[in-house]
């Protein structure tokens, strides 16, 4: 077939997945719902937040929650220039990973910083929480510098 | 244990998109070349095994139709993992270890093109607390490219120097997707994609296909003149959650490294999967690479990284080299999942 | 066994999350291949088209450029009937979301003359229940203008009135 085209079409692959969750998932989402920051305590003392069902060293069962603060540390971030779909803002955001006040552990999510030059390893941030909240990671809409003023 | 070899390995011109051909077009001469190097015929071959991943195609056991250039009749023996080929080489391995088998051919592909790569491999992501925030591979890089330049285990300018030996590399690699000689001062006057990475810092996204042949003892012997021997192998995952992990050092590719005997004796060549400039540091400090290891003479994934093959053609050049009398002992490495989360190391090594 | 996970006060009396809704959409842009391209133009232009195999001598249909069987390129390109038997068939009876056929309809594997595979289709213009294994059928083409470079050119296949084919002549295709 010299002359002619390879032939193509557009294909979408959609898929309604709908996941249940184990008891600690579920205490987290549930507290993000309500407004309220839940880790875990791993066998060896640490807190994890996000929080886990299984201890990452051991694989032991995790049932101890612990209730923590709506703000947190930077610990490394990295800069979205072009927003892709489904991500947090659509204007260009930081990616970081944030370990919340009384945590151990760093959980990962976007920081509306406006300019990466505001961002830096060693931040501040606060929670923006969602205007409407379900249960689920993006109940909590991105970080914010904890200086800025609230939105 | 029994002595496994890889016999013949090949792959294809890896491209940025293969327009014309499907997954079974490109798979076909590379299938073939390696039969035919070694005299081989499907029905000497004892088990077959292959990695992909059907997310790149968009179609649910899209990987099943490449049986069509194995020629699968009589019914084989046959596997498959949604991982690089490197696992399957380790299945191949584990297969003719526990001794039903002595031949095994593995193969492996990545046509990246129909997609989009960044989205597809963000499903990979934990489900509950990552994926939902679609975060890109390369902006997870970035993440990591960061922490390690923060934390003085490397720099951009190291990046840069890495990018560029990479591509000169390269030029002497007719399958390689970038070529050239470019000068890291050069590179780094470029501008930075997603901070602090720069382009070339990056993989680069293309299609193409590899395999490679395996066999034991004195099966391997009688196929060709100079097996590469596989010394060593073993793989290990870290946890899941990116805030868990120490995204500064590679801890799952230092204990990989010492199961498979790296430090044992010197070696000469190091074929890396590091798919992100600042990784490939990581990935010789957690081997203890000297400085007189010839790293990525192939140019290695930042001169082509077809995904689901990229680690199984470290494995094929280390022993490429090994089986032209090039090098004596070589460690390759392939890599899985976000920020070098799980890692496999396999020691090759020549006839005295 | 683990101490019970105990909830914070805030949440206890409050209906507790037990999912989460993560839906996935991933856009491609599908390449068919060469094989496929060539087939599928092929059909556009009322021609059905298989390829041999250079090893074993069977003409594939539809054709995807390789042998299964012996895993080698397929070049040939062979010419079709747009005739043959139906070697096997199936009544549905059940709805599936998003088909607008009426039930009960059947659904057919049949074999062009000179292909050593089946094409699947609809078989109509036939009470269903008097389908049968051996029945000579003829694709129904849509009309000229409405070709197109796939197999819903291919409205429907229709009995032709021959006599059936014994069943010594497609058994190894069954």
């Amino acid at each position: 077939m010299p002359d002619a085209e390879v032939l193509s079409a557009p294909l979408v692959l959609e898929y309604p997945f709908s996941r249940t969750v184990g008891p600690v998932q579920s205490a987290f989402l549930t507290g993000l719902r309500e407004g309220l920051v839940l880790g875990v305590r791993a066998v060896d003392g640490r807190v994890l937040c996000p929080p886990v069902e299984y201890d990452p060293v051991t694989s032991a069962e995790l049932t101890e929650l612990v209730e923590l603060g709506e703000t947190g540390t930077v610990t490394t971030w990295s800069w979205e220039p072009e927003p892709r779909p489904n991500q947090p803002l659509d204007r260009p955001f930081a990616w970081a990973l944030v370990r919340i006040d009384g945590a151990d552990t760093a959980l990962l999510h976007a920081v509306d910083a406006g300019s990466p030059d505001v961002m830096a390893t060693g931040m501040q941030v606060r929670i923006r929480w969602a205007g409407e909240r379900v249960g689920s990671i993006t109940d909590i809409a991105c970080f914010e510098p904890a200086e800025a003023a609230p939105t | 244990m029994r002595d496994v070899a890889v016999v013949a390995f090949a792959q294809s011109h890896h491209v940025r998109r293969e327009q014309r051909r499907n997954e079974v077009e490109m798979l076909m001469p590379v299938l073939h070349r390696v039969k035919t190097d070694v005299g081989l015929d499907q029905s000497q071959i004892d088990f077959t095994c292959s990695g992909s991943t059907d997310y790149l195609a968009g179609a649910a056991f899209s990987f099943v139709m490449t049986l069509d250039g194995v020629g699968a009749w009589p019914p084989i023996s046959e596997s498959h993992v949604e991982m690089d080929g490197a696992w399957a080489l380790y299945e191949a391995w584990v297969k003719i270890q526990t001794g039903a088998a002595d031949t095994a051919l593995v193969y492996s592909y990545g046509k990246a093109s129909p997609g989009s790569l960044r989205d597809v491999l963000s499903r990979q992501l934990d489900p509950y607390y990552v994926a939902p925030l679609w975060p890109d591979s390369v902006a997870l890089g970035a993440l990591q490219a960061r922490a390690c330049i923060e934390a003085g285990v490397t720099s951009v300018g190291e990046m840069a120097e890495i990018a560029a030996r990479s591509r000169r590399s390269a030029a002497d690699n007719p399958f390689a997707q970038l070529q050239g000689s470019d000068d890291p001062d050069v590179l780094l006057k470029e501008p930075e994609v997603a901070p602090p990475l720069r382009r070339h810092d990056c993989p680069p996204i293309g299609d193409g296909a590899a395999a490679m042949i395996l066999a034991a003892g004195d099966r391997a012997r009688e196929v060709v003149d100079r097996p590469a021997w596989i010394r060593g192998i073993d793989h290990r995952i870290e946890a899941h959650g990116l805030g868990v992990r120490l995204l500064t050092s590679s801890p799952s590719t230092r204990l990989a490294g010492e199961r498979a005997g790296v430090g044992d004796t010197p070696i000469d060549v190091a074929e890396l999967h590091a798919p992100f400039s600042h990784q490939e540091v990581l990935l010789r400090d957690a081997l203890g690479l000297g400085a007189g290891v010839a790293v990525n003479p192939s140019g290695g994934p930042l001169a082509a990284n077809p995904i689901m093959a990229a680690g199984l053609i470290r494995i094929g050049e280390a022993a490429t080299r090994i089986r032209r009398g090039e090098a004596r002992r070589a460690v390759a490495h392939a890599t899985s999942g976000p920020c070098l989360q799980q890692n496999l190391v396999c020691v090759l090594e020549g006839d005295a | 066994m683990s101490d019970p996970l105990v909830l914070p006060q805030a949440l206890r009396d409050l209906e507790p999350v037990r999912s989460i809704r993560t839906p996935a959409r991933l856009e491609y842009t599908f390449r068919a291949g060469e094989a496929t391209s060539r087939f599928l133009r092929g059909i556009a232009s009322k021609r059905i088209l298989g390829e041999r195999c250079p090893v074993c001598g069977k003409v594939m249909l539809p054709p995807r450029g390789s042998c299964p069987t012996d895993g080698v390129p397929t070049r040939e390109q062979v010419e079709l009937a747009d005739r043959g038997i139906v070697t096997t068939f199936c009544v549905v009876n059940v709805k599936f979301s998003g088909s607008a056929m009426e039930l009960p309809y059947v659904c057919a594997s049949v074999l062009p003359d000179g292909a050593d595979m089946g094409l699947f289709g609809l078989v109509q213009e036939i009470p269903f229940d008097q389908i049968h294994m051996g029945m000579r059928v003829e694709a129904v083409w849509v009309d000229a203008d409405e070709l197109q470079p796939n197999l819903a050119s291919i409205k429907w296949w229709r009995p032709t009135g021959e006599p059936d084919a014994p069943y010594e002549s497609f058994r190894e295709h069954v």
